[in-house]
């Protein structure tokens, strides 16, 4: 049994409450607890940075400090929104770095009682703690229910691989461990080019082209590559990619309907939860008609013959090409 | 590492220049900013490059060489999606997005922001801080509506019948926001934290 501070975040209190529904289901079957910050306050996503510095920090701060407050032995703390995580784990890292933001953080914090320590909470999102902390082969021994033939676009979006603050769990810009959970739990992962580009962020509010540009690109290079449903991480990602789908569609004269689903629900649906637990029905794109591509066996994989045994594989020499062309 | 002199360069109109004043008001103060060798990876990662009417690269140069009018109030820094495409992809580990906040810090403290055309982005964050300041969380519907009432009247029609009422229809907006407990402790940091202030010469 491990043991976690949990910060859910303002998104998972509503618009993305199956995000929390279904992490919670799969906390129990992986053996994981999350104990809620008592009175956690918004991280401020992206808005109080643009406006006033310190108080943005010291936002983040109040969240940190009650963290390290409420925490017993050294937990780790985890945030399953992408914004919430960065917020969290930047603030961290740069109050370490800066002694004068510190200092000044610390300075406002103690107007309400609290003092952080940078460095005194481990900040984790929740994907890295279902592929690290608990491991692949753990997740296949709850799996029920595999998700034979089911293609799965793995989306991680920005926030939680950029930027590079002390070694990320994945790569930057080519990340594989979502890839990899989905396949533990029998699913086929389609290639997703785009995997780690952005969802648009705020920018459906202030500039809704540009953020219509950004989902129309990642929705067809889902589609492209044959995608059944995309897998997501994060609300902000998971929201502008449902919500929006039919804008884009309006506006590019295309006619995707690709479900967006959050990687918990179809972790869930794999330990045997069932579709109403999982929320399924809760996405704007309704997921159904996808998740009745999966079947009870495997898909047979597409071999790769090898030409011999003994030698490398190389590609034909000119020869055997020219040969082949002339039996065609 | 003494930085004093290093990047000290073009005319100055303030006590520093306007590169020695971006530096110091970005976390962490260090002068990679001033390391920026123009090699225009930056502008080349950027997925709102076209929207943009200078690119990073260019906006860079432009605070080097001390156009703060023109840098302030231009739209790139409200672009910025905060992909963090291009920190990761800098030759010289600059902290391009954390440079873009503290632009759009100067720019809307200065009352440069509206001139440039993504106007109303600093309306859209100070109506998030406002439900913030007064209920410890955000407030999606309420956000969305008070903006959208305040700028784009037609939106807010959309938002009460097509994609927001089928979130609301779907249990996924809240009518009313939560209020955190401790709210007067939070409004405590935060009057300190902005009496504190930070944003002048502040070298962070
Ligand atoms: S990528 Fe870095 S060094 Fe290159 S132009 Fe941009 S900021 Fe300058
Ligand atoms: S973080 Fe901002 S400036 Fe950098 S690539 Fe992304 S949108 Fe462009």
């Amino acid at each position: 049994m491990q043991t976690y501070s949990y910060y859910p975040g303002c998104a998972l209190e509503r618009n993305a409450a199956v995000y929390h529904d279904s992490l919670m289901a799969v906390a129990e079957s992986l053996d994981l607890t999350f104990t809620e910050v008592a009175d956690w306050n918004c991280c401020g996503a992206t808005e109080y940075i643009t406006i006033d510095l310190i108080p943005a920090y010291a936002l983040v701060g109040r969240n940190l400090a009650l963290a390290a407050e409420q925490n017993c032995n050294g937990r780790s703390l985890v945030a399953p929104c992408s914004a919430c995580f960065l917020n969290l784990k930047k603030a961290d890292h740069y109050l370490a770095q800066s002694p004068e933001l510190n200092r000044k953080v610390n300075q406002a914090l103690a107007a309400g009682g609290l003092h952080y320590e940078p460095g005194s909470v481990h900040v984790k999102h929740l994907l890295e703690i279902i592929t690290e902390d608990v491991g692949f082969e753990k997740v296949a021994r709850a799996v029920k229910r595999p998700l034979f033939g089911l293609k799965i676009a793995p989306y991680y979006g920005c926030l939680i691989v950029r930027p590079v603050f002390d070694g990320t769990f994945d790569d930057a810009e080519q990340p594989t461990s979502m890839d990899t959970l989905m396949r533990t739990i029998g699913a086929e992962v389609v290639d997703f080019p785009a995997k780690a580009q952005c969802c648009g962020g705020h920018m459906t509010q202030i500039s809704e082209a540009v953020a219509l540009h950004l989902i129309h690109q990642l929705l067809k290079n889902a589609v492209d590559h044959g995608a059944d449903v995309i897998a997501a991480i994060c609300p902000m990602c998971q929201l502008n990619l449902d919500a929006y789908q039919d804008a884009v569609n309006k506006h590019y004269g295309t006619n995707f309907h690709i479900p967006i689903l959050y990687f918990t629900q179809l972790l869930g649906l794999a330990f045997g939860f069932g579709e109403a637990t999982m929320g399924i029905g809760q996405e704007l794109v309704d997921a159904r008609p996808a998740l009745a591509n999966i079947q009870v066996k495997p898909l047979k994989p597409v071999k790769r013959k090898r030409p011999s045994k003994t030698e490398l594989p190389m590609p034909p020499k000119l020869q055997e090409v020219r040969s082949c062309l002339k039996n065609e | 590492m003494d930085t004093s002199v290093k990047y000290v360069r073009g005319p100055t109109t303030h006590d520093r220049t306007f590169l020695e004043e971006v530096i110091a008001q970005t976390p962490v103060d260090d002068p990679r900013l001033a390391y920026c060798v123009q090699c225009g990876t930056c502008g080349g990662s950027c997925p709102s490059g076209a929207d943009m009417d200078y690119s990073p690269r260019e906006l860079f140069a432009m605070i080097d060489a001390n156009m703060r009018e023109e840098v302030l109030s231009s739209n790139t820094p409200w672009y910025c999606v905060s992909c963090y495409y291009c920190m990761v992809r800098c030759p010289q580990d600059v902290h391009i997005t954390d440079v873009m906040y503290t632009l759009k810090r100067m720019a809307v403290r200065e009352g440069f922001s509206h001139e440039s055309n993504a106007k109303d982005a600093p309306d859209f964050s100070e109506t998030f801080i406002d439900f913030v300041e007064n209920y410890g969380r955000s407030f999606e519907l309420g956000l969305a509506t008070l903006y959208h009432l305040r700028h784009h009247p037609l939106n807010a029609v959309r938002m009460a019948t097509g994609m927001g009422f089928d979130l609301f229809r779907k249990g996924r907006m809240n009518l009313l926001p939560t209020r955190i407990e401790n709210i007067d402790q939070l409004k405590a940091i935060l009057a300190e934290a902005k009496a504190i202030g930070g944003n002048g010469d502040a070298n962070l």
